[in-house]
């Protein structure tokens, strides 16, 4: 059935542009203040504290002006946008138990098959509350938790209350604020001391109701000698409002541990994505954020790694296209706070159609980081002449011993390599599709197997009809 | 009329005038050797034939199989059957060989929106390594990227054992590759040519006379200064390989004036085309 908006654009073009219809048992109203703030807390129960912390998040939120330094902002309007839905009454946690419209959805963005895969725990953000949570028996007993924040709260407020806030404060910067005032859902992952989680952790996020903010919070404890490998993965309904996604990512990876978060977005190409992403590693531990944005309206988005103790690690792998319209910012920090730490920051940009996408990053080498390595590399590809990439690289370096390479590349597709394509009978546009493809190879080839042919898919979409 | 008729075709890049007016006929079942001194045009029109971009065709036609080849996109030619080895093959960073060549495959075999079957490639993959001795390592690598010379001309062999194309144009396979090398890829192509049953036609451009011991031409053209100036049997690939270019060239130019006024003269079973 083919749905239009007002301007008769055909929204089924927009692959996963399909949506249910709106079935909440609460939907706040639009806009943000502190009467909304109370309600969210009081709604779900929350312990003091956690209602004292948002509120006083919500002050920060309202006194600190927008960034300006980056990315445009001015056009979102924050009273335009509703900040709390709850779709169903309670917590589902077997398949069967969820309901049809909501399962509808996941088949459409091919949950089920990810579980028959090798999809063990699947943690699926609908909205603002987890409707499904499933997780591996002989996980529990290992003792490792996966909940969505919410319920984490609730069952481990001790170790919430630890963490929470302690990486990403919400005096960190405006979006963090808000988040803090009215995050709903996220992630909660803790992983004991020595406990290695085999199969990656993944959870589904998804906006579903129009001018629908989602503004999860999630938080990851990684144990000393521990290792987890957490992936989400973003697709939302096309509207013709903007969205607003505004997500706060918190990770701790102790001595020893190693974490890595794996990210693919498709938001629609309305959605402001304002994330804030950062993880502390101590000593010898290794932090890996691997970072596929495609779609939004805009991104922003710097995944960090604060190496504090000696023998940190850091990595940061990020691929971007930015199609018509669309501006992808992305790009990380690296933060050399101990002797011997290392990091690698890779990231992929590809613009197309007039898109904008590029790198913003920073190395930071503090005094006393002896011995640290840093390498940069940004590579940009872009398709066509309205299209254009911007690097941003910045880099303090306050210690002699170190070791800092960067390089930076700009490539447009060569007329050599589609010939050479197409002289084997591969058409214009496949030719270019396999050349974008390669592209981003050195990132889609860390990724699990089921994201990497996603990946690729979403890449092609975006793709059709770039030649001729 | 001929599967490949090149007619008159002058070709430019940029302000420069390359093939000066070129003439061939190729059929199915026949292995035509093109020869001459670096710079006369080979490549160039091996290039023009596949729809090069980079170059211009400035006069002349080309019919391939009575269609107006110089109208049809590189990819169309390749599907209906021309082949190019290619002398400087391009590398494809990311795309790995195997992926490229199931794609190139399905796109020669007429699949439309998918791609060949997974196990029927891999077994035609495997035949085609094993006849023409190629490590199966290579498949995994990326298209060319880090690929020695020999490693890139034997890619360019297997994609041609792969596709099977009746017209095929090999531009310098043999450049660049030590003896033993230059004899694998002929009986390579050789056992292909033998295996299509009059269903592959060949052009071999060469500059060198060493390739023809092992893949026999049945008519050698010479070219000049982007023309072609002699056309003759076998037995024209030796006199290259005695009397090299020059001993030609003064033969050329003792015979320019006559054949200016007659157009092509027959001479000792040669044919020179100095003039049209």
């Amino acid at each position: 059935m083919a749905v239009t908006n007002q301007l008769g654009i055909d929204l089924d073009k927009y692959k996963w542009g399909f949506h249910d219809p709106e079935k909440y048992v609460y939907k706040s109203r639009k806009g943000l203040n502190r009467e909304v703030v109370e309600m969210i807390s009081s709604m779900k129960s929350e312990p003091e504290w956690m209602r004292a912390y948002r509120l006083h998040s919500l002050e920060h939120f309202q006194q600190r002006p927008m960034p300006k330094w980056g990315a445009d902002l001015t056009q979102i309007n924050f009273d335009d946008v509703f900040y709390y839905l709850k779709p169903t009454e309670k917590k589902e946690r077997s398949w069967d138990e969820v309901p049809e419209t909501i399962k509808n959805t996941f088949e459409k963005l091919g949950i089920p098959e990810a579980e028959r895969k090798f999809l063990a725990g699947a943690g699926a953000q609908y909205d603002s509350e987890s409707v499904y949570h499933n997780l591996k028996e002989e996980w529990e007993k290992l003792g490792v938790i996966f909940l969505d924040t919410d319920s984490a709260l609730r069952e481990h407020p001790d170790l919430v209350r630890e963490y929470f806030g302690t990486v990403v404060p919400p005096e960190d910067n405006k979006l963090a604020a808000l988040n803090s005032a009215v995050w709903s859902g996220g992630s909660f992952v803790y992983v004991p001391a020595g406990v290695h989680v085999d199969i990656p952790l993944q959870a589904y996020f998804r906006i579903n109701a129009q001018n629908m903010g989602q503004f999860e919070r999630t938080l990851i404890i990684c144990e000393p000698g521990s290792y987890v490998h957490y992936v989400e993965g973003c697709t939302a309904p096309i509207y013709t409002t903007d969205s607003l996604h505004a997500a706060v990512v918190e990770i701790i990876v102790k001595e020893g541990a190693r974490c890595r978060y794996t990210t693919i977005q498709n938001w629609s190409t309305n959605t402001y994505n304002l994330v804030t992403k950062r993880a502390v590693a101590y000593r010898d531990a290794t932090m890996e954020w691997i970072d596929g944005n495609l779609g939004s309206k805009l991104t922003v988005k710097y995944p960090s790694v604060f190496m504090v103790e000696p023998g940190a690690k850091g990595e940061i792998l990020s691929v971007a296209f930015a199609g018509k319209g669309q501006h992808q910012d992305p790009g990380g920090k690296v933060i050399h706070a101990a002797p011997h730490t290392q990091s690698v920051v890779v990231s992929k940009s590809i613009a197309k159609d007039g898109g904008r996408a590029g790198y913003r990053g920073l190395v930071k080498i503090y005094s006393g980081a002896k011995g640290s390595k840093s390498a940069v590399r940004c590579d940009a590809l872009i398709l066509d002449d309205q299209s254009r990439s911007d690097t941003y690289p910045t880099m303090e370096i306050d210690e002699e011993d170190v070791s800092i390479t960067h390089e930076a590349t700009v490539s447009k597709v060569s007329d050599e390599q589609l010939f050479y394509l197409m002289s084997r009978g591969v058409r214009g546009d496949e030719a270019m599709n396999m050349i974008v493809r390669g592209f981003v190879e050195p990132i889609v080839k860390e990724l699990p197997l089921e994201y990497a042919v996603e990946l690729n898919r979403l890449i092609a979409l975006e793709m059709e009809g770039s030649v001729g | 009329m001929a599967d490949l008729e090149i007619k008159d075709l002058g070709v430019q890049v940029e302000e420069k005038v390359i093939l000066k007016g070129a003439n061939l006929s190729l059929n199915k079942g026949e292995i035509h050797a093109l020869m001459g001194p670096n710079g006369s045009g080979k490549s160039t029109l091996a290039n023009v034939l596949m729809g090069n971009p980079f170059y211009q065709v400035v006069k002349g036609e080309v019919l391939y199989k009575g269609e107006d080849l110089l109208a049809m996109a590189p990819d169309e030619r390749a599907r209906k059957g021309l082949f190019i080895a290619f002398q400087y093959p391009v590398s494809i960073p990311g795309v790995t060989m195997s992926s490229f060549l199931r794609t190139a495959v399905s796109a020669r075999r007429g699949y439309d929106k998918e791609l060949m079957p997974v196990g029927d490639f891999q077994k035609l993959l495997k035949q085609k390594m094993s006849e023409l001795r190629i490590e199966p390592a290579i498949v995994a690598r990326y298209v060319n990227e880090g690929f020695s010379g020999g490693e890139k001309k034997r890619a360019e062999i297997l994609q041609m054992a792969l596709l099977e194309p009746e017209i095929a144009i090999m531009d310098e396979t043999d450049s660049g590759l030590d003896i033993d090398s230059v004899k694998v890829v002929a009986d390579g192509v050789s056992r292909m040519y033998e295996q299509a049953q009059g269903k592959l036609g060949i052009l071999l451009i060469t500059h060198y006379s060493r390739i023809l011991h092992y893949i026999k031409p049945s008519a050698v053209h010479v070219m000049f200064d982007g023309r072609f100036v002699v056309s003759g049997g076998p037995d024209l690939a030796e006199e290259l390989e005695q009397s090299g270019y020059e001993g030609i060239k003064s033969q050329v130019e003792v015979i320019a004036a006559e054949v200016k006024n007659e157009g092509a003269v027959r001479r000792a079973g040669k044919v020179f085309w100095v003039a049209h």
